[in-house]
């Protein structure tokens, strides 16, 4: 099945982005990287930007409002997403555990709902 | 006011699993009872502030719960089910009446329930868990990392099965026991650390657990003291919990067997240990726990000898593998042959390993980084460490394992 991993980072993790060459938070994320493609787990997944450019669109009554920053407000950013395929619920959940991001900030894992992809690909 | 609360909470964290063993064990209905035993604990709560705790709480609560469980049954309005269950309580009525307010330990029989082969060998654990121990759903879900809700169905599942199939509440007779016995215990080992290898840390939620399977294991040699194997768990769970303060420094770092210091080690625990393991060895049986017990009984000896016995460990691994070659058994197996006889040994044993079956094994990879590095091969050393962290769940391992790597 595949499943999306919702990464979300404290802003101590974040910050160690500026400076990654000697920060162990990358070097684990290089090192979790690696083990989920070579257990053929990973489809796809990108990091988000770290800074304040999140911004949220709505439509109200036809009327455009938007708003600077995430969706919801939580003390930790969404920092990136990951894209999993893996045979069950609980094997997602075991690579969230094992993510350098779950120790102060929390991986969120939501199965992904291929039929309405297919509904809405579909011709 | 006080006192009673504390009294209901003493009661029920002792007695807990002896109650409700005793209550389903005639009716099979362990959801039953279990409803009906929180509602007795909840009608203590309210009773017994007001008149006091009375001389007998455990017999109170039992009591109480019985009528719960007849009112189950006559809700229920089945005429056959209600006319069982009363027959069932006179009987035992009758049976406590002739021995006093003592009423017999069945918790033995309800962990052979539990892991029974009706039942879904990865609930065994759980359903222990929620039955013997009174742990709920929510939090078993956190130790297996499953939603909770989903962890709720799976039990409920698992207990109207128990119910439906009538599973017999019964220490299996002696053509089944060795089987049926091996699967309670593998399902107290599987509580027991929950699969997490002494090289990846062991984490405090785990840690509770653990205390948990001691005390399972316990209960199972309480009444079966005559079974090598449960002493052999008992033996080998009692090795390991006497490291568990070596295991971290002060400021929470790893630090792995080899590098503890024995005078840290819990004496007393390592006492108990030999001591359940020279009476498992008594009954001349081996099995897969008392070789891993004496595996961790040779590694104990360095707090007397301040030297470890690598010979004896090779010698105990090939029993162990021959016997269960688990992924943990054949790792730990190459590490000790490594130390033996060289690197190159134990790395000719990881790569009879099926790389498939280790894709998410993170021991193998510690274990290949460190025996890679040993023969100078770097590059290899630093791909499996990478591998080995990114499968490490534990920061303070995975953090040792980052210094490692460099």
């Amino acid at each position: 099945m595949k499943c999306v991993m919702l990464i979300y980072e404290s802003a101590a993790d974040l910050d160690s982005r500026k400076d990654p060459g000697p920060a162990p938070y990358v070097a684990a994320w290089r090192a979790y990287y690696k083990a989920l493609v070579a257990a053929g787990a990973y489809v796809s997944g990108e990091p988000l930007t770290a800074g304040s450019t999140s911004t949220t669109v709505r439509l109200k009554d036809g009327r455009r409002h938007v708003q600077d920053g995430p969706f919801a407000e939580a003390k930790e950013r969404l920092g990136g997403f990951i894209i999993l395929d893996v045979p069950t619920l609980e094997a997602g959940l075991e690579w969230a555990a094992r993510c350098p991001a779950a120790v102060s900030g929390g991986v969120e894992v939501i199965p992904i709902d291929v039929d309405f992809h297919d509904i809405v690909v579909a011709p | 006011m006080e006192e009673a609360h504390r009294t209901v909470e003493t009661v029920a964290r002792a007695s807990y699993g002896r109650l409700l063993a005793y209550l389903s064990s005639e009716t099979h209905d362990v959801a039953g009872a279990e409803d009906a035993l929180s509602d007795a604990l909840i009608a203590a709560l309210t009773s017994w502030p007001k008149d006091g705790v009375p001389r007998q709480p455990e017999a109170w609560l039992l009591t109480a719960a019985r009528h719960r469980l007849i009112d189950q049954a006559r809700r229920r309005r089945v005429r056959h089910e209600l006319e069982g269950t009363v027959r069932h309580l006179a009987a035992e009525r009758a049976a406590t009446a002739l021995t006093g307010n003592t009423f017999p330990d069945r918790r033995a029989e309800l962990l052979f329930v539990c892991a029974h082969p009706a039942i879904d060998p990865g609930l065994h654990t759980p359903l222990m868990l929620q039955t013997v121990l009174g742990l709920d759903a929510a939090r078993i879900a956190q130790a297996f990392l499953v939603p909770p809700a989903t962890m709720g169905q799976r039990l409920v599942r698992a207990k109207r099965k128990i119910r439906e199939a009538g599973l017999p509440f019964e220490v299996p007779p002696d053509d089944e026991l060795p089987q049926r016995l091996d699967a309670v215990l593998e399902a107290i080992y599987a509580a027991y650390g929950l699969g997490r290898d002494d090289a990846a840390g062991i984490d405090a939620g785990a840690q509770d657990l653990a205390d948990e399977a001691v005390w399972l294991a316990r209960v199972v040699r309480q009444r079966m003291p005559e079974e090598p194997e449960v002493r052999g768990l008992l033996a080998l769970m009692l090795f390991n919990d006497a490291r568990r303060a070596a295991r971290r420094t002060p400021d929470g770092r790893y630090v792995p067997l080899s590098d503890q210091d024995p005078a840290s080690w819990s004496e007393p625990a390592i006492l108990e240990a030999e001591t359940e393991l020279s009476e498992a060895a008594k009954v001349a049986r081996i099995g897969r726990f008392q070789l891993e017990a004496a595996i961790q009984s040779v590694h104990a000896e360095r707090a007397h000898t301040g030297r470890t016995d690598w010979t004896a460990l090779v010698m105990f691994y090939e029993h162990l593998v021959r016997l269960a070659p688990t992924l943990g058994a054949r790792v730990a197996q190459a590490a000790t042959v490594a130390e033996a006889q060289g690197p190159g040994a134990g790395l000719a044993l990881l790569d009879a390993i099926d790389r498939v079956s280790v894709a998410t094994y993170q021991p193998f990879w510690a274990v290949s980084a460190h025996l890679l590095r040993q023969v100078g091969n770097h590059a290899g050393a630093a791909e499996a460490y990478d591998r080995a962290i990114g499968l490490t769940e534990d920061p303070a391992a995975r953090q040792f394992l980052l210094e490692r790597r460099g």
